[in-house]
């Protein structure tokens, strides 16, 4: 599989990541020699082989559903580049 | 008092614990190396006001009988790790004026265990590279030079600064995270010892993620006792950190105890690939020979799916590394570029604040995840990492520990590999143990013909840190690896 440039710039919105005309081109060549070098997976025998979810398997200790954290929004919002009354303030979504 | 700087953190406990010196000269020593060495570019952010009144409460604690196990030591500090109050970058440009309001586990550990922090160190952006050339705020150079060369070399990467800073004192151990290699490759160029645990024995809470399922935080020190010691202070369990792992640190310093007589050291043959320097293949072998002498079992065993690690990393740290980074977006933290609506303030500040590289990565875990490719690519890639985990339990099952080359080469100029797929090939021998979840160490092991550092590292079982430290220690001894840098960053 390779990727065009339409591809590349959909890969591009899809990762919501701006590209120039030049960004392109060059992104079109390096994406494809990185893939071309991971599809040697393809050939690959993995009939019944599980993937891989956890390399440690511990049963996880649960515990009790309470609220344990919180209550400082000044704190979630001290590095926001903007912010009103304790909210993160983003361009107008909604006409 | 120069020489302050290049004591081992034992040596350190000891002097401090004898009042052969206090914390703030030890301090103040490193604080005047670093001062001395801007050349090497190794901290993004050195906090020396914090790091003097850090070291006046530990000549406190000491003068009270109060010392803990890190008491007065000087650290340095990945800046992927989270600091409260302390600007955290990443290395990266998105995430300008960051300053943490809360303090990652790992770093906490360490201060409660009476650590002094001197500063952030620098790294490749959001710790992906191998060469510490990614980096926002500049290459780190290699205190290591080639012989009757002024060439500068990489320190390797991603913890290019906390190499660089440990091996040139300018701090007397550093923290680094591995997800593909990022602590045992930067230390095998800079003949230190670099130590990742078993993925589960650091907390990951409060480390900028990468990819979670490979991330592991751990030591770069001057020998392997630091390592132990170090690990000792990082590890443990955290409820913050879902795959932290609940059982209890051994006392890894009391592992050391010198003795392999009668552990089987596996050397897997796959670990010898094509265009290998022949110098890193009769090191690997002399390091063979010392663990025989020392009574060890050496066993040739196969990793048959050895050659699939990359590449299956390549798709699973790209695919983890897209989703971990979709929070950069001008919203919470960091930078911000306006665009005309909220899509394209996000792309326009994700292509201002990423590298190139990161854009690669985030690009091509975006496409391995999206609609129609997520079988071939992800899924493929994950049973693969099953298939090199069950390689691991079945040598395991004969063998104590497997014997490798770190890298397959020493330390290398910047802008000497430009293209990413070779770059990338730097990691091969290290991958296996992060896609896996294996502990893994490097220990300078001798020198190439060019009088630059290299590495051998032992992998181990699961959790099985105690003898892949104990094993370490022997190897160490035998090596006898005193080279050190020629301090010409210095300006006379």
């Amino acid at each position: 599989m390779s990727v065009d440039q339409a591809t590349v710039r959909r890969i591009a919105h899809l990762a919501r990541i701006a590209v120039t005309d030049e960004e392109v081109e060059h992104l079109e060549g390096e994406l494809n020699a990185i893939l071309h070098w991971v599809e040697q997976l393809g050939q690959v025998d993995t009939t019944g082989v599980e993937p891989m979810t956890s390399v440690v398997h511990v049963q996880r200790e649960m515990r009790e559903d309470k609220v344990t954290d919180g209550g400082y929004p000044e704190k979630i919002v001290a590095n926001a580049p903007m912010s009103e009354d304790n909210y993160f303030t983003v361009p107008r979504v909604v006409e | 008092m120069s020489d302050l700087t290049s004591l081992t953190i034992a040596k350190a406990r000891e002097g401090l614990r004898a009042g052969e010196f206090s914390a703030i000269e030890l301090a103040d020593a490193y604080l005047a190396a670093m001062d001395e060495a801007k050349a090497l570019n190794a901290y993004i952010t050195p906090v020396a006001d914090k790091a003097r009144q850090m070291a006046r409460a530990c000549d406190k604690r000491i003068a009270a009988g109060e010392a803990g196990p890190l008491e007065g030591i000087p650290l340095g500090i990945k800046d992927l790790f989270c600091t409260s109050g302390v600007l955290t970058t990443a290395a990266s440009h998105i995430l300008d004026g960051f300053v943490p309001e809360y303090e990652s586990r790992v770093t906490q550990n360490l201060w409660d265990a009476g650590a002094v922090m001197l500063g952030k160190l620098n790294l490749d952006e959001f710790a992906m590279g191998s060469s510490n050339e990614t980096s926002y705020y500049g290459n780190v150079v290699n205190p290591w030079r080639r012989e009757d060369e002024e060439i500068a070399l990489v320190p390797g990467g991603s913890s290019g600064g906390s190499a660089a800073a440990v091996a040139a004192g300018l701090c007397a151990a550093a923290t680094g995270t591995d997800t593909g290699g990022s602590i045992r490759q930067p230390a095998s160029f800079t003949g230190l010892v670099g130590f990742k645990p078993t993925y589960g024995r650091c907390s990951r809470w409060g480390i900028v993620a990468f990819a979670s399922s490979l991330d592991q935080a751990g030591p770069l020190t001057r020998d392997v006792r630091d390592a132990a010691i170090m690990t000792g202070v990082m590890a443990g369990f955290d409820p913050m950190d879902s795959t932290s792992i609940n059982i209890d640190v051994p006392d890894y310093e009391a592992a050391l105890t010198g003795d392999v007589r009668g552990l089987k050291v596996g050397i897997p043959r796959e670990y010898q690939v094509d265009g290998m320097d022949g110098e890193i293949t009769a090191l690997w072998e002399r390091g063979a020979d010392w663990l025989k002498s020392a009574g060890a079992e050496i066993v040739e065993v196969s990793l048959p799916n050895t050659h699939l690690a990359l590449p299956a990393y390549y798709i699973v740290a790209p695919a983890e590394a897209s989703s971990n980074l979709a929070r950069y977006d001008g919203v919470k933290y960091g930078l911000r570029v306006d665009g005309g609506d909220i899509i394209s303030m996000y792309e326009n500040t994700r292509a201002a604040g990423f590298g190139a590289e990161v854009k690669r990565r985030v690009m091509i875990g975006a496409y391995v995840l999206s609609a129609g490719y997520y079988d071939a690519y992800y899924l493929k890639a994950q049973q693969v990492r099953t298939m090199i985990k069950a390689d691991f339990d079945k040598v395991f099952e004969k063998v104590d520990v497997l014997l490798t080359p770190t890298t397959p080469n020493a330390a290398f100029a910047p802008g000497e590999i430009t293209d990413p797929v070779t770059m990338y090939l730097n990691d091969v021998f290290t991958v296996t143990a992060n896609l896996a979840g294996l502990p893994g160490i490097s220990i300078p092991a001798g020198l190439s013909g060019a009088g630059l550092p290299l590495g051998l590292q032992l992998i181990g079982k699961p959790f099985g840190e105690e003898t892949l430290l104990r094993t370490a220690g022997v190897m160490e001894e035998a090596a006898g690896f005193e080279a050190r840098p020629e301090k010409w960053w210095i300006e006379k």
